[in-house]
């Protein structure tokens, strides 16, 4: 059983953009139900800013902590700057993971890359 | 927020009047190999122990009870010394697929010494296949292993039955008793059992002790060389204080069984007919054949490890099979064997009640776990709520 950091028992606890956005300008899908972790993210983009973004989370504690950290730390930044966001910055803005956690549940900036990727694609953006 | 335990499986409160009881053994001097008066006074508490042990089980004697460490050791020394001391009758070990790992590692560890080890399935509520027990024994399997009831989800096992199959085409039957025992009455001569795993904690005793019980007749080796305490088969100065209360904790046990196992019944069925009603939920296990303290379930498009986490918000502790809250990141294989797929293993919660518990506590598990679901499935992708 891991122990997790305050950090992520609060954003475990009280989840951030939470939820779907309808006709978002972007999409994404990470992880599948047979591993035990599932993320989808949605986000809205003016002039390259990230204005809105949510998430649906399947999984452990981590997965939906780290789904809440991501978009906290991906709002209001230009798509270029949160495709920066990586696993190591969601984990150490949530006071570290537990170790093997690392690499199973911590999908989040997997999410949100796949997620401006396709909002790349809808824009014919490379 | 007073607190609401529900993990007993996985560890118990210690009885204080076991404590009571012990406590002399605790700080004072005094080694049972030692031939001045202190020193067999230990040994008499230990004699004492295993006879509360032998009767526990309706065991023939109290020379069938051999203590150990824990359970673990009891299933390594039941089956790695038995297979390994009676290597002439063959070079099968056989258990069900449901086995703790404490059973499953052992065999497996065989296989390295060029035995075979296979698994007989289960049914979709855990009940070993017979058909295919009766397929899979051959006169070569030394050691088969069932569990008397599963601690995952709380079947009980036929063993009467597996005991007919197993001695009518096999060697020896060696039974994992540490979910069932002080829960439902246990008869190894009844249900002709050869090796039979009891554990100190799962009966209210400390941790630190475990016992196996060895039919008389039945031939067993050594897997840790040494002092030869235990006939040689557990070697190591015993630890009185917690053989002697492993002893008392299995007298209390069988004094008060009956009643406790009917109170502890009542809530379970409560729990099991509330829980049921939230949309698919489903029980695990035995709907009937099921252990009196033991619910378990799973939930559709949610974690188990998440499921913890927000029932310990409430002050409530339960258990889960999710491949997420294990060490190995693996799902829960007792889940697997049932039939249930990964992404339904993930979703379950094991409820284990004891002394602790009572009937006016079900109101509040129902409403933490009804508020846990919706919660959980409001985050989740896989839920159609909104």
């Amino acid at each position: 059983m891991p122990v997790y950091s305050k950090k992520v028992m609060d954003h475990f606890t009280n989840p951030r953009n939470v939820g779907v956005i309808e006709n978002p300008d972007g999409f994404g899908k990470v992880g599948n139900p047979v591993c035990g972790d599932l993320m989808e993210m949605y986000i809205k983009v003016e002039n390259d800013i990230i204005t809105d973004i949510k998430f649906k989370t399947f999984g452990c504690g981590s997965a939906i902590a780290t789904s809440s950290m991501v978009t906290e730390l991906a709002i209001g930044k230009t798509i270029d700057e949160a495709l920066e966001i990586t696993r190591n910055d969601v984990a150490d803005e949530l006071d570290g993971l537990p170790p093997q956690k690392m690499h199973c549940s911590n999908l989040a900036a997997d999410a949100l890359h796949a997620t401006i990727e396709e909002y790349k694609r809808r824009n014919n953006k490379k | 927020m007073e607190g609401i335990y529900l993990d007993h499986a996985s560890s118990m409160p210690v009885d204080l009047r076991v404590i009571d009881f012990a406590k002399p053994f605790l700080a004072e001097a005094g080694n049972p190999s030692s031939l001045y008066e202190f020193g067999q006074t230990s040994k008499q508490a230990i004699e004492e122990a295993r006879s509360k042990v032998a009767e526990l089980i309706n065991a023939e004697s109290e020379k069938t009870i051999v203590f150990t460490g824990s359970a673990t050791e009891a299933n390594n020394i039941g089956i790695r010394g038995t297979a390994l001391r009676n290597i002439k009758e063959g070079k099968e070990v056989l258990a069900s697929t449901i086995e703790h790992i404490s059973v499953i590692n052992p065999m497996k560890d065989l296989i390295k010494n060029g035995w075979s080890f296979n698994q007989v399935p289960v049914d979709k509520f855990g009940i070993v296949d017979l058909d295919s027990l009766k397929k899979m024994i051959t006169k070569n399997t030394v050691v088969t292993s069932v569990m008397y009831a599963n601690n995952e989800i709380g079947t009980i096992e036929p063993i009467k039955k597996i005991s007919e199959i197993v001695h009518k085409n096999g060697k020896y039957l060696h039974v994992d008793a540490t979910a069932a025992a002080g829960r439902i009455p246990i008869d190894v001569q009844n249900d002709e059992i050869d090796l039979l795993t009891l554990s100190s904690n799962d009966l209210y005793g400390p941790r630190g002790a475990g016992a196996l019980y060895i039919k008389p007749g039945v031939k067993v080796q050594s897997v840790m060389p040494g002092g030869g305490q235990e006939r040689g088969l557990r070697s190591g100065t015993e630890n009185i204080f917690a053989i002697a209360s492993m002893g008392e904790a299995a007298r209390i046990a069988k004094q008060e069984m009956e009643n406790e196992s009917e109170r502890l019944k009542k809530i379970r069925d409560s729990l099991i007919s509330e829980i049921n009603k939230i949309d698919e939920a489903y029980l695990t296990g035995h709907p009937t054949q099921r252990l009196p303290h033991h619910a378990s379930f799973r939930f559709n498009f949610i974690e188990g490890e998440s499921i913890l986490l927000n029932m310990d918000m409430y002050g409530i502790q339960i258990a889960t099979g999710s491949a997420c809250s294990s060490k190995t990141l693996e799902a829960s294989h007792v889940l697997l064997a049932i039939g249930l797929k990964h992404e339904e293993a993930h979703g379950s919660m094991v409820v284990t009640l004891g002394r602790s518990n009572n009937l006016e506590q079900v109101p509040k598990i129902v409403k933490s776990v009804e508020e846990t679901v919706q919660r959980l499935r409001q985050l989740s992708p896989l839920s159609k709520l909104r």
